[in-house]
This record gives C-alpha cells, sequence and structure tokens, in this order.
C-alpha cells in the first residue's frame, strides 16, 4: 500500500479530480465553488476549447486567477464571456438540449445520486433548513452530472432526507418513469474516490481510489453497502503542474481549503 | 395572494395604470409608499448583484408588514425582509447570504421556528413563472422538478401528460407580483431602463407585475435613451415610479459600478450568524432606522469600501 501524499488538500484533490472528467469541446454548466474552480482549471491545463456556463447567465467565461466570484451571478463570472444573457434562457438551454455536462458541488448524497441540500429531518419540522436547490434541480434533471463533494459518512448515506437534485430516484427505470428521459448522474468525485453508476440497477460504484486510499476506508466512510470490481484502479496522483496552477487561480484559497 | 390571476383581472390591472410617457421621479420615501402590507413583491437581480437594497431598506424603514417576496435567488436582501418582520414568505430557488458565509441562520431562525415561509421552486420554475405572469398566460410546462421532493412539496405546480407528445411535463404557475422592484444603472425620468451586463429575470419581472418601482444609479436624459434604444431593457409604460439612488444595491453589486462591499458584509454576516435575532436588532438599529438617509447609510459603510468597491466594479471593463 503506498501511503497517501500529503502536499495537497481534499479541496484541491477533489478540484484537479473532477477536472479531470471534463474533456475538450465539451459544454459544461457549472455551479460555484469547486466545480467552478475545477472546470475553470481543466480549462486551463487541458480543454481550451471548453465553454462553461454559469446559471447567473453567462456563455463561455474564463474566470480570472485571484477574481474568483463568490456566486455564480456576480459580474467576475463574465470575464471574458462570448455571451452574456438571462438566467432564465441559459437555464433553457439545458432543457433544449445545449449542455453536454451538468457540475456540482453536493452536501448529501444517496446510492443513487440523489442530492439534498433542502432540508435535514423532516421538511414539515426540519432539523435544518438548508439553502435549496437553486439551478442544480434544473441541471440534474437535464444533463449528464458529475458532482464533487466531501466524502463523509453522514454525507453518504442510503437515502437522502429530501430529494432536491434528483439523481437516479430510486433506480432502475424510476428516473425515465418520472418524466425525466435524459441526463442523470455520471460520476461522484470525492476526496477517497471516483465512481459511477451501475447501468441496471442505477446504484453508485466506485471506479477508483485516489491515491493511498483502501477499500476499506472508502466503505467505513460510506451510509450503503459498496460493490468494489475486483481490479478498481487507483487514480494517478495531482501532478506538481495541477496543483500550482490550481493554487494561482485561488490564491486566497477561497474554494480549495 | 399568490394565487394565479385570471385573464380579466390581469387585463383590467394593466388597463388601470397610467401608461402614458410622463415623468415618475419620487422620492425613495415615495417609493415606499407604492408598497403596501400584504403585497406580493417582486425582487430583481439575483443573490449578490443589482440588488434593490436600496428600496429594501426604504421599505423596511416604512414599516410595511406581510409581504409575500419572490426572487430568483435570496441573499441578505432575504435575511432583512424575515429579520424586520417586513416579510413572512420567500419563494425563491436559495436563500443564504452567500455560499460563501455558509448557511444564514437568520434564514435558519425564522423558517425552522415557523414564523416565515420558504416557498422552494427551481431556479428555471422561478424564471418560467415570471416568463407565464409577463406572457399574459398561466402557466408555462418546463421538464424540471418532476420526480423530485421539491415538486413534492409545491402542489401548485401541476403534472400533465402533453396532448401533442404524451411526455410528462410539469405546469409551473404564472406569477404576477403586485409590485417589482428593480434597480438598473441608468434610466430617463418615463422609466425607460438600461441594464448592463447580467439581466437575470428583470424584463420578465417588470413585465409581469402590476406596478414597478426602479431605483437607479443615475436618470439619464431621454434623448441619451433614445440615441442607444437597443441598451433599453424595459419600456417605459411598465414603470410606475423611478427614485435615483446612487450606490442603490449596497452592500451587494452592480454590474460595471460597483462590486459587493465584502468588508461591510463580513461584518454583517458575522453579527446576524453569531446571534440571529439580537445581532439582526442591533443591525437593524445600527444600519436601517439608524440612517438619516441613503446617503448616511453609505457613509456608515464607510467611504474606503465603498471607493474599493467602485475600483473593482468598474474593473470589469479593463481589457
Amino acid at each position: 500500500m503506498t501511503p497517501r501524499p500529503n502536499n495537497y488538500t481534499a479541496g484541491e484533490l477533489l478540484a484537479i479530480l473532477s477536472g479531470r472528467q471534463l474533456k475538450d469541446g465539451q459544454v459544461v454548466f457549472a455551479g460555484v465553488g469547486i466545480p467552478l474552480l475545477a472546470a475553470t482549471l481543466a480549462q486551463r491545463l487541458r480543454c481550451p476549447g471548453l465553454t462553461i456556463l454559469f446559471e447567473g447567465g453567462v456563455i463561455g467565461a474564463f474566470v480570472e486567477p485571484g477574481k474568483l466570484p463568490p456566486s455564480t451571478n456576480d459580474q467576475r463570472c463574465t470575464r471574458r464571456a462570448n455571451m452574456v444573457l438571462g438566467s432564465a434562457e441559459v437555464l433553457l438551454l439545458l432543457q433544449r438540449g445545449y449542455v453536454d455536462v451538468g457540475f456540482m458541488g453536493g452536501a448529501q448524497i444517496d446510492q443513487y445520486g440523489n442530492l439534498n441540500s433542502s432540508f435535514i429531518g423532516d421538511p414539515k419540522a426540519p432539523k435544518t433548513r438548508l439553502p435549496g436547490t437553486g439551478g442544480g434541480n434544473d441541471i440534474s434533471s437535464l444533463a449528464d452530472m458529475i458532482v464533487a463533494m466531501k466524502h463523509e459518512k453522514r454525507r453518504f448515506v442510503e437515502q437522502v432526507d429530501f430529494i432536491t437534485s434528483p439523481g437516479w430516484l430510486r433506480g432502475g427505470d424510476s428516473r425515465r418513469d418520472s418524466g425525466l428521459s435524459h441526463g442523470g448522474m455520471f460520476r461522484v468525485v470525492t476526496d477517497l474516490a471516483v465512481f459511477g453508476f451501475e447501468p441496471t440497477t442505477k446504484r453508485m460504484k466506485p471506479i477508483a481510489l485516489n491515491p493511498g486510499v483502501t477499500r476499506e476506508e472508502v466503505q467505513d466512510n460510506t451510509g450503503f453497502a459498496l460493490e468494489f470490481d475486483h481490479d478498481t484502479r487507483a487514480t494517478e496522483p495531482p501532478t506538481e503542474h495541477e496543483l500550482s496552477t490550481l493554487r494561482t487561480l485561488d490564491p486566497d484559497r477561497l474554494y480549495i481549503g | 395572494m399568490n394565487a394565479v390571476h385570471p385573464y380579466d383581472r390581469l387585463r383590467s390591472d394593466l388597463a388601470q395604470r397610467d401608461r402614458s410617457l410622463r415623468e415618475k421621479v419620487v422620492s425613495l420615501e415615495e417609493a415606499a409608499s407604492f408598497v403596501s402590507d400584504g403585497d406580493s413583491v417582486g425582487i430583481g437581480g439575483s443573490t449578490m448583484s443589482r440588488t434593490p437594497m436600496g428600496m429594501i431598506w426604504a421599505i423596511v424603514r416604512a414599516g410595511r408588514k406581510n409581504l409575500s417576496c419572490s426572487r430568483c435567488i435570496m441573499s441578505s436582501d432575504g435575511d432583512l425582509l424575515f429579520g424586520s418582520g417586513a416579510c413572512d414568505q420567500v419563494i425563491t430557488s436559495w436563500f443564504s447570504q452567500s455560499i460563501l458565509w455558509g448557511i444564514s441562520k437568520v434564514m435558519r431562525h425564522h423558517v425552522e421556528t415557523g414564523r416565515a415561509r420558504f416557498d422552494e421552486w427551481s431556479h428555471m420554475a422561478i424564471g418560467m413563472r415570471f416568463r407565464a405572469g409577463a406572457m399574459g398566460v398561466p402557466f408555462m410546462p418546463i421538464r424540471s422538478m418532476l420526480g423530485s421532493d421539491v415538486l413534492r412539496e409545491r402542489p401548485e405546480a401541476k403534472e400533465m401528460e402533453c396532448p401533442f407528445t404524451g411526455e410528462k411535463l410539469l405546469l409551473v404557475p404564472a406569477l404576477n407580483p403586485d409590485v417589482a422592484l428593480i434597480h438598473v444603472q441608468r434610466c430617463d425620468a418615463y422609466g425607460n431602463a438600461q441594464i448592463d451586463g447580467l439581466q437575470f429575470m428583470d424584463i420578465d419581472l417588470a413585465l409581469a407585475a402590476n406596478r414597478v418601482i426602479l431605483t437607479t444609479e443615475r436618470i439619464v436624459s431621454n434623448d441619451q435613451i433614445r440615441r442607444a434604444p437597443d441598451q433599453t431593457k424595459i419600456p417605459f409604460f411598465a414603470v410606475d415610479a423611478v427614485v435615483e439612488l446612487p450606490f442603490g444595491c449596497a452592500p451587494h453589486e452592480c454590474y460595471g459600478a460597483y462590486e459587493p462591499m465584502f468588508r461591510h458584509m463580513e461584518y454583517y454576516v458575522g453579527l446576524v450568524n453569531a446571534d440571529p435575532v439580537k445581532g439582526m436588532q442591533d443591525y437593524l438599529d445600527r444600519f436601517v432606522y439608524g440612517p438619516k438617509s441613503w446617503t448616511d447609510f453609505l457613509d456608515l459603510i464607510g467611504i474606503d469600501t465603498v471607493l474599493k468597491a467602485a475600483r473593482d466594479g468598474k474593473a470589469i471593463y479593463d481589457t
């Protein structure tokens, strides 16, 4: 077993590994935080033709290093963009089908990739009222999704308290049956592993372990049973180039921790 | 209050408005009288961008109650509306101060104790509700929210089978606020409004609402508007009042004019998230009820903070 490298933070690992999931030429709808940063990183490193959309109403942004926007609705998001448009209009591009990948963070996820950002506890008498969906429900209803999030047992649960942003709902064909005929969870990237979804059951499945992480560690931090393939591979560690570029983008460590 | 208006009502409400080409410039205090207790109020901008903070500040000072406020994404504007007791229902897709500062303790306090309602819709659903309102139709069909618990909590939305394709669609009801509050970079005295940069849902909101109050960084001449009519985003006949209010989004941002006043926002968030009741009361006393005027409020934020925000805001035009 190789020891876990300690020259980067969990936030840096998340940004780098999730950014690696993007391909040049794609149109990606990015949420604020790690997704915005990871998409910008991918654009700088490997994907100059990556088009980033923000729900504030921006097509094709090149966010400036050191000037990361505090939300996807601020003027900093429009830097060197191809187009600025209404926020309903940019969301409707998802519905029309122009977006290849939706890219979001997550607070709580379940075995079918459903995300909760609305309530902890009973919605009628919530223990905690969370901020809500924003564009998350629209993005995950209409596009193939990459989610980047911290891996903790309380965040990786069998069933979320509330489905804010739909993954595969209750698995099988339940997503399609509910009227969501396109898109769905594609990858979940955490500080421990990268996950895909089993094609028939639509359950989350580890496809690669992060550097120095064991299967046991992933299972111990997950609230539902995981099925590992015999040969689950290990992800290549972040390179110095990836780390230094990322740190240039977020010098104040706003999102990389 | 937020039920879909029958078309006859929508038309007769509009027919009663004075839509002539006339000057509509009023003071901030006079503009607050365009908002009545119990009104549904649509708020322009999004999160910390082009928020009509000055108008909200004036409405809170005027002691309005039981407002139902809708906005695509709510930030500290929603906090102030809840915390002051002006508003007891919010219709939005996301409500916190900003992702930078975690979850708003003010929102949590009011919603979790049942003092106020937070009706959650998807961001696109809010947009299509204003769009339907602007189009004069009772609903718009959308393809999101289906299958989610967001929909389960919103019986006002209706699933239907498309009569053309048989596909499942969701119908979201038109939202025609009694009054809309919108801040713009410039407009003329008639209300022809030009918006730079991100326009969010403001055009639909303006056309959907039954009254529109514009606050503006600057009132310009009608000649200047006519030199670049392609920049006009809201037509004068949809506007009922115009208030010239420089830095009218403070401490939020106004595209190309100023960025958020982060120092003040951090101070505010620290205060109210430490104690959503007492902290909020302290903030309201000092920054909302205390100042004699909007200029006085800006003075309290501090000239250094305001100028830094203005310098950063104008930098968007640097090449």
